[in-house]
């Protein structure tokens, strides 16, 4: 167990590499960003000359790139443009997403786990149709205008909520940012145990379980819900990430200075720092999220084991 | 925590379910009306099958999924609308007499009219005439792009899942970094020196961006499906890895990705509107719901309408597929036979 | 048990987790509206550090205005150059300046703004090894090139026509005649120096010290900065609030939501798609005034397909194919006033705006547009395609617009596309690289309100923002002409002479002006924008 832990812990190291180094070329592919720091104006050629050898972008790809990590090494992540170091982006934007992740995450777990178990046990049902319209309407409504209606409703009409965020961020103001940002990760969370619960049903165990004369909620939560996971666990492994670096249109909308507006930023200004930065962040956070869901394979389905 | 041990190692058992059916209080009798619901189903299907008799093939799990699945009224209609949205992705003219891009933008925004039921877009486009022409691009990106994306994420996971190993965590680490770079990058970078104004980049864009994701459930699922006491029991006797994989693992493990595929094929129509709004997606002269339904999201204060009739365009679209996919699930299940 | 030490180390991890995220949680949240007296107003991110000469966008210009004052000040009402801390600008021959500076000037540290204030600013302005964005502005002056060559290292550190005769004195050679140059200095690139910027750099940038009427309270980067009123403040424009409290927001729909639910007092920029809502959401409290902004759509003439004789005559079929009305009416909701030359209504017509110099060009007849276009040969290759980058603003609403308009009046079918461009990076790479074959999108604003600003840097011979690549004798030799005038009037018409000859050859075809908008709350009273689109925070009223 500790073992396997340790050899996950080590492959970062290969992906770490690699991440930088394709993230990093594919801004350098965009191409050069110091024009566009000039606005209308054309660049002054001497200026942009010296902005380029002091961002490095003389140099060819490979010693930019070395250069680049040398410096991380010495835990200088670079600038962005404004002079601000990447690492103070980072440490204000990176709580605020974190939070508004876990916020989200709760809500896909309480919420889209509830509706799936209970749509999976009465499929056919007004129930089951129900969530179903609610998904599809979920699915095929954007973000945009989910975000903006809620925040209208609530935050404008109704006055009930403050519609945007203050710069601080405590969890009590992510509560609808972080619903609007769970939803379209709901509609697959529900759909997922919802399928499960109704293929698990009809399994043995559930029939010896039921027959040796178990309450129905024990039955479900300890025996049914508990093989039906799997599934949904990998999932919301795979979505942390979609919800840390995506969450641009909910960022925006609710104004927090998170995660996904510092890269959109950094990508359209062509800044490499910025962007190799956060997306190196993202890649570890992805890494301990699947290392995370595996070792939850162990936890929920004891047949797995890891040496 | 001994309760493990209950489900996990109970032993294989005839599939008797009248026996419980007398339990039931509340839930279980939900269950046992299921399971004999789902006995009637059997024995019907059994009776209308090829008739019994000793010279009958064993039908292999496929052939028995297709077998169910013609006689699935959810099926039959799904297939239906997916027939109907295909015709209308060739042939939009059928349904629609107007040129999606003829537009008058002195009726921008204006609501329906004799004629134009759908009302206008912000270019005054008329909205009837360009839903039904963008089923086209949309319906191919979201097609294709979802069958290229379970294809090789689920063949990927799935090789992944079953093998473990070195393979495995090649596999999973290289999926990790395609995690991490971001849509609006790799939109950028891939797809702004691509000059083709086809839907195929778009398509291969969003194949490269969604395998990751479908790989990680096939590969979940495959560890679950690979401990079953069948799948050691048929590895006992001596089974080959692609015979196991094939009959025992598959159909057993396709359930969620079948999920996570019906419900990406409406986020990978939506995906490419965000291109589109980039810069990079689909462009003019093609007409998509993705472009439609990015244009009308800003205006949703001003032309509500506007949203509406491409958003439930796509909603019809999911809809049918999530049907589809859903039968096709039942049809495998063994536990439903 | 293993199940159990599975459970261990996924609540270990969560754990983790959790104590990561908990610990950036405050709770003090400054309160939206509603401080006595202080004006909470939206604002963006600056693009570059807060240094005068090396701020080029609206953003920073928003603080530098409430932190500086200049030589001159251009009045937010009328765009006149008035003087502010200058005294007098005198000049025999328009090459040779010399500026006397009032008494009583200091910033807001107590140090005495001292002609050596103005010397050291400009040098620091102009030296390439202090990368700002605004050096060409001191290009003017004598001994540029030795602080800012072309290549290699500079010779100087100090410009030679710069010379401090005393405290308050000092004179200015320039390297050609140039009549207006006094006009010029109302920009914030001219803006003088206190020494603290030069000994404590990040000091100073962290908390930016000036001359104007505000200080900074404090600056948080990427979220705010909140200035007050600096009470001792010697100039006479005092600000007529407690202060003013800026919110970075990232889209302004938001600035805009947060403006009618009452957390905030001013928006500087509504949004396009609430546009068609200020009239219930805000009634009179809607600002919507001409800036000194243009949009253009520019010719590649490099491009000997756009540029051979003849092409004149499609190019105007173009601009009669748009149709500007309906396109600002309809997309912009009148936030854009049809273009009817290439300059700015903002001028004035004494400034040189003219509402007759594109003329009939630039009126919709699709009739006589596609009549135009076939007659000389029809468009290049049968297609146009249009331009832009589209990160920001509506551009591609109104690129699908004006294709639009061109589709119909040529009835050709789809003969006119758009070309995206996801990033402003990638577009401006495109264009100063001289690799787009069909017309592109070129925005202008000015920098101060003068005639010669928006087309000597636009069309003149080798400019520098001649994307296009026009050249014409004759209007370089107007310009030049203009340039050596030292009558005001008498430099304007010769100004407008040379943009007949734009209207004769339309390298560019104007689309529309851009105004400036801005709403507010019911508690502030006496809001405007100036030319620039900038609010004129000193003048606002709270309560």
């Amino acid at each position: 167990m500790g073992r396997y832990v340790i050899r996950r812990l080590l492959q970062m190291i290969p992906v770490f590499i690699g991440s930088t180094f394709l993230i990093f070329f594919m801004v350098y592919a965009l191409g050069d960003p110091v024009a566009a720091l000039f606005g209308d104006k054309a660049p002054d050629p001497a200026t942009a000359a010296r902005i380029r050898k002091d961002l490095y972008l003389d140099q060819p790809l490979w010693k930019q790139y070395l250069h680049y990590m040398g410096q991380i090494f010495q835990g200088d992540f670079g600038t962005a443009f404004n002079g601000q170091p990447v690492t103070e982006l980072m440490a204000s934007a990176f709580p605020v997403t974190l939070r508004l992740t876990i916020v989200a995450i709760f809500f896909e777990i309480v919420i889209g786990i509830t509706l799936g178990v209970i749509s999976g046990l009465r499929r056919g049902r007004s129930v089951d149709t129900s969530v179903l319209v609610l998904t599809l309407v979920v699915i095929s409504v954007p973000t945009f205008v989910t975000g903006y209606l809620l925040q209208y409703l609530f935050g404008v009409k109704w006055g009930w909520v403050r519609p945007t965020v203050s710069p601080d961020a405590p969890f009590g103001e992510l509560i609808l940012p972080g619903i609007v940002l769970a939803l379209v990760s709901l509609a697959y969370v529900t759909r997922l145990s919802r399928t499960s619960i109704a293929e698990n049903v009809k399994a043995d165990y559930v029939r010896t379980a039921v027959a040796k004369g178990l309450p129905r909620r024990r039955v479900v939560t300890r025996h049914l819900l508990r093989n039906s996971l799997i599934p949904v666990v990998t999932f919301i492994g795979t979505d942390i990430g979609a919800l840390m670096g995506g969450a641009i249109v909910t960022e925006r909308i609710f104004n927090i200075h998170g995660v996904g507006y510092q890269l959109y930023q950094g990508i359209l200004r062509n800044n490499s720092p910025t962007v190799v930065g956060f997306v190196t962040i993202l890649v570890i956070v992805f890494l301990l999220a699947n290392l995370l869901v595996d070792l939850l394979y162990a936890v929920l389905d004891p047949r797995i084991r890891y040496a | 925590m001994p309760e493990h041990n209950e489900p996990a190692y109970d032993p294989l058992q005839p599939g008797e379910g009248e026996a419980i059916a007398p339990t039931g209080q509340g839930g279980p009798m939900d269950l046992a009306l299921d399971e004999a619901e789902s006995l009637e189903k059997t024995l019907g299907d059994d009776s209308t099958g090829p008739g019994p008799g000793p010279q009958e093939k064993p039908r292999s799990l496929w052939s028995d999924a297709w077998h169910q699945l013609r006689r699935n009224p959810v099926f039959i209609i799904s297939s239906l609308m997916i027939l109907f949205l295909v015709i209308i992705s060739i042939w939009p003219q059928l349904i629609a007499s107007g040129d999606p891009l003829q537009c008058d933008l002195s009726k921008s925004q204006q609501g329906s009219s004799p004629g134009h039921p759908f009302g206008y877009d912000t270019q005054g486009c008329d909205v009837y005439t360009r839903t039904v022409y963008g089923a086209r691009a949309s319906i191919t990106v979201g097609v294709c792009a979802t069958l290229g994306a379970a294809f090789l994420g689920s063949l990927l996971g799935g090789l992944a899942g079953f093998f473990g190993g070195w393979g495995d965590a090649l596999l999973s680490r290289v999926a990790d970094i395609f995690f991490g770079i971001p849509v609006v990058l790799g939109g950028l970078v891939f797809l702004s020196v691509v000059t083709s104004t086809t839907v195929w980049p778009v398509v291969g864009f969003i194949v490269l961006l969604g395998w990751p994701q479908i790989a990680r459930i096939g590969r979940g699922s495959v560890i679950t499906a690979k401990q079953n006491d069948y799948v050691q029991a048929a590895r006992a006797l001596g089974a080959g890895n692609s015979r196991m994989m094939l009959r025992h693992v598959a159909p057993n493990a396709i359930a969620p990705v079948i999920v996570v595929a019906t419900i990406a094929l409406g986020t990978y129509i939506a995906l490419e509107a965000t291109l589109s709004f980039l810069g990079v997606g689909l462009r003019p002269p093609t007409v998509s719901w993705g472009i439609d339904i990015s244009n009308a999201a800003s205006q949703i204060r001003n032309a509500p309408h506007m949203l509406l009739w491409p958003a439930g365009a796509l909603s019809l679209t999911v809809l049918a597929f999530i049907m589809l996919g859903d039968a096709v699930r039942d049809a495998l299940d063994p536990k439903l036979r | 048990m293993r199940g159990a030490t599975h459970a261990k180390w996924a609540a270990g991890a969560v754990a983790v987790a959790l104590a990561a995220t908990a610990c950036g949680g405050g709770s003090d949240s400054g309160g939206g509206g509603g401080e006595a007296g202080i004006v909470s107003s939206s604002w963006g991110d600056p693009q570059n550090p807060l240094e005068p000469a090396n701020t080029n966008e609206v953003q920073g210009g928003k603080v530098l205005d409430m932190l500086f004052r200049g030589l001159k000040r251009y009045d937010p009402k009328t765009g006149e150059a008035l003087d502010m801390v200058a005294e007098k600008i005198d000049t025999t021959d328009s090459q040779n300046f010399t500026i006397t500076l009032k008494d009583g000037w200091k910033f807001s540290n107590d140090e005495p703004v001292t002609a050596q204030s103005f010397v050291d600013a400009w040098n620091y302005g102009a030296d390439v090894r202090n990368k700002q964005n605004n050096s060409p502005f001191f290009s003017d002056i004598v001994g540029y090139a030795d602080v800012h060559p072309t290549s290699g290292e500079p010779k100087a550190k100090t410009m030679s026509g710069l010379v401090v005769k005393d405290a308050k004195t000092f004179t200015v050679a320039l390297k050609n005649k140039f009549s207006t140059w006094p006009e010029t200095l109302g920009y914030q690139a001219f803006s003088p120096l206190p020494k603290a910027f030069f000994t404590d750099h990040a000091g100073w940038l962290n908390k930016p010290i000036g001359n104007g009427p505000y200080t900074v309270d404090s600056y948080t980067k990427g979220t705010g900065m909140q200035l007050r009123k600096w009470d001792t403040y010697p100039g006479p424009d005092k600000a007529q609030n407690g202060g003013v409290d800026l919110k970075v927001y990232t889209d302004n729909n938001t600035a805009y939501t947060d403006l009618i639910s009452g957390n905030l007092d001013l928006v500087d920029d509504v949004p396009a798609q609430q546009l068609k809502n200020v009239k219930n959401d805000l009634g009179d409290r809607y600002i919507n005034q001409p800036a000194l902004i243009i949009q253009t759509l520019t010719f590649p003439l490099y491009d000997p397909q756009w540029s051979k004789e003849g092409m004149e005559n499609v190019r105007r079929g173009i601009s009669m194919a748009i149709n500007r009305d309906e396109i600002t009416k309809q997309i912009f909701r009148d936030t854009r006033t049809p273009a009817k030359d290439w300059t700015s209504p903002a001028l004035g017509e004494k400034g040189g705006f003219s509402s007759t110099v594109c003329g009939d060009a630039c009126v919709y007849d699709p009739a006589a547009a596609k009549k135009l276009i076939t007659d000389a040969g029809g468009l290049p290759g049968g297609k146009v395609t249009l331009t832009s980058n589209v990160d920001t603003g509506s551009h591609r609403d109104w690129m699908d617009a004006v294709c639009n308009s061109i589709n119909n009046a040529l009835g050709e079918g789809p003969v006119c596309t758009v070309n995206p461009i996801g990033t402003f990076a990638d577009f401006r790479n495109q264009q100063s690289s001289f690799k787009l074959t069909g017309p592109f999108r070129s925005g202008w604003q000015a920098d101060y309100p003068l005639i010669q600003n928006f087309l000597q840097p636009l069309y003149y011979t080798g400019a520098s923002s001649n994307y296009g690549k026009f050249s014409n004798p004759e209007f370089d030799k107007l310009v030049d002409e203009a340039n050596q005038e030292s009558d005001a009037a008498k430099a304007v018409a010769k100004f407008q002479d040379s943009e007949k000859i734009l209207a004769a050859q339309m390298p560019s075809i104007p689309l529309w002006y851009q105004n400036g908008s801005a709403g507010y709350a019911e508690r502030l009273s006496d809001v405007a924008l100036n030319q620039f689109s900038v609010p004129v925070y000193d003048q606002i009223k709270v309560g």
